[in-house]
């Protein structure tokens, strides 16, 4: 039974779950506020803590990050790395926030994607970085996407992928929407073939790559607290003016809807993603 | 600044241009309309059946905006929800089964925003289209006859042909969306509508459509007949190719190819 356990839908946060352990930090240390509890947090502490507060509030996690925590140690290869695609539609001020952005991250794009081994199941990740450009999908991501989904077919291997995202990056205009049918093209094969995939929806995942491959998983996770969505909030309140119901596209808005299977929290995903892989080998 | 691509936008959304039943009428004979995406609710944004062309039967597809203030309330400004996109799902597969091509009409300013939608999973609809049309064992020709708008458009047009009159718009955004983003004021949309090169000749030239149709005589009865021809031609040679999903997607595999480093 400790495998339904983690299945079932947990939501610390609206039970109001704060915390009471006091937290211990030295003076001058850079901290984070929680959104939720409103207590400060060393960085440190959250960092070694994965980014989630002792209240179950889930901060957004860098994408380097997120691979030490899934895969097994030393296994991820990096795949794909030097992938651009340079101003296609030379749009006004694209290059220069791309060099910007380029210049403050060790990433050279929106995805990082590999071959891993996750408690000891050889698989293809991907993980998107909210860090980089808010993980927007332009030509290199969605290029990086197809090309990992046609290896993972062609190697027989499972793919397991964290999206974050804003969406299509309009600055590669219609050539960022083709990334959606380009990337879902692939996803169909490694489907057809058999395989599995498992995507993990973290916050925000929203718009054109809510509207492709975050949903077209077998098996469709959320991190506790995401923004899962197709429309961005703000936006249908203004179309709609109407007021937006409670806790509308958190995770837990979006399983009670129907379209996620489970919430897992961080510090269970590795465990869980190890029994989900485990179950499907030899498939 | 280059005024033209804003001005396609406003020739595009003019609520007298043909919408998609005016195409359904004028091209195909015995129209019979299928409603309902069996799941939840008959979505008027988008109107669907079967029909023919020349005799052959074919399933058809259109996004329908409406002319008048009454049409476009009923037709949800041709904002589909996602038992839209089902609706228009259950038809294609219906279509796949009884070997029949498909032609799609896109006119859309995107997909529904609103609280129902994405209760009912709005992205989940589109991701569900978009997946299963690259697959399709049957012809699909896709026609943007208007606003080419986003997601809300690509879920019709996975596509082998993909087609656009010479005045519709296919954008990833529309022109105030990515003014209000990047430059924080809607008002800069013509600006934005010259940088997001959403004209037809800009698609072409992308690779994103294999064909602008002429305007010429729009909404006459040899409008009508020439695209209806085109489609026909099309369709015939379409149905003849025996690898007709591994071209699809190597159709989409290589747009934007020659921009990746």
């Amino acid at each position: 039974m400790a495998l339904m356990n983690f299945l079932k839908p947990k939501n610390k946060l609206e039970e109001g779950g704060r915390c009471s352990v006091p937290i211990m930090q030295d003076e001058g240390e850079p901290e984070r506020k929680c959104p939720n509890c409103h207590r400060e947090i060393p960085l440190s502490r959250l960092l070694a803590d994965n980014m989630v507060c002792g209240c179950g509030y889930h901060f957004r996690m860098r994408a380097g990050q997120r691979i030490k925590l899934i895969a097994d140690e030393g296994s991820f290869v990096e795949m794909y790395k030097d992938v651009r695609a340079g101003n296609p539609l030379g749009f006004p001020g694209y290059d220069e926030k791309m060099a910007a952005v380029r210049a403050a991250s060790s990433q050279t794009e929106a995805v990082i994607c590999g071959t891993v081994r996750i408690g000891g199941c050889d698989c293809c990740i991907f993980v998107m970085d909210a860090y980089f450009m808010m993980g927007s999908m332009g030509s290199a991501v969605g290029e990086k996407l197809t090309r990992l989904f046609e290896y993972a077919a062609w190697k027989h291997l499972a793919v397991v992928g964290f999206t974050v995202s804003g969406g299509a990056r309009m600055q590669e205009g219609l050539l960022s929407l083709m990334q959606m049918a380009r990337v879902s093209a692939a996803v169909k094969r490694h489907s057809d073939a058999g395989l599995l995939y498992i995507t993990v929806l973290t916050d925000p995942t929203t718009g054109g790559v809510t509207a492709s491959f975050a949903m077209d998983g077998d098996i469709i996770l959320a991190e506790p607290g995401a923004i899962v969505g197709f429309a961005g909030a703000r936006v249908i309140e203004q179309t709609t003016k109407k007021a937006l119901p409670a806790g509308f596209q958190k995770a837990e808005f979006v399983l009670e809807h129907g379209f996620v299977d489970a919430i897992a929290a961080r510090n269970k995903q590795k465990k869980l993603l190890t029994e989900l892989l485990k179950m499907h080998e030899g498939v | 600044m280059n005024e033209i691509p804003y001005e396609r936008v406003k020739i595009a959304r003019d609520n007298g241009r043909p919408t998609g039943t005016d195409y359904i009428k004028n091209i195909f004979k015995n129209f019979i309309e299928f409603h309902g995406d069996r799941y939840y609710a008959d979505d008027k944004a988008i109107v669907g059946g079967i029909a023919r062309l020349d005799g052959i039967p074919v399933t058809v597809i259109a996004i329908e905006k409406g002319h008048t203030v009454k049409e476009r309330n009923y037709r949800n400004f041709g904002a589909p929800h996602p038992e839209g996109y089902r609706k228009a799902l259950r038809l294609m597969k219906q279509a796949e089964k009884f070997g029949r091509p498909i032609v799609c009409f896109i006119d859309t300013s995107g997909a529904y925003c609103g609280v129902e939608a994405e209760e009912r999973g709005q992205g989940h609809a589109i991701a569900r289209n978009i997946l299963e049309m690259t697959t399709l064992c049957v012809p699909v020709i896709s026609i943007l006859i208007g606003e080419g708008g986003s997601g809300g458009a690509l879920a019709l047009a996975v596509a082998d042909r993909v087609w656009m009159l010479e005045n519709a718009v296919y954008s990833v955004i529309s022109p105030e969306g990515c003014a209000s983003i990047l430059w924080k004021d809607a008002k800069k949309a013509r600006e934005a509508a010259a940088s997001l090169k959403l004209m037809a000749e800009d698609a072409k030239s992308l690779g994103v459509i294999e064909r602008i149709l002429s305007e010429k005589e729009i909404g006459k009865k040899e409008f009508y007949d020439r695209i209806g021809k085109l489609i026909k031609e099309e369709l015939d040679e379409l149905s003849r190719d025996t690898e007709l999903v591994g071209k699809r997607y190597d159709r989409f595999r290589s747009i934007g190819m020659d921009v990746i480093r």
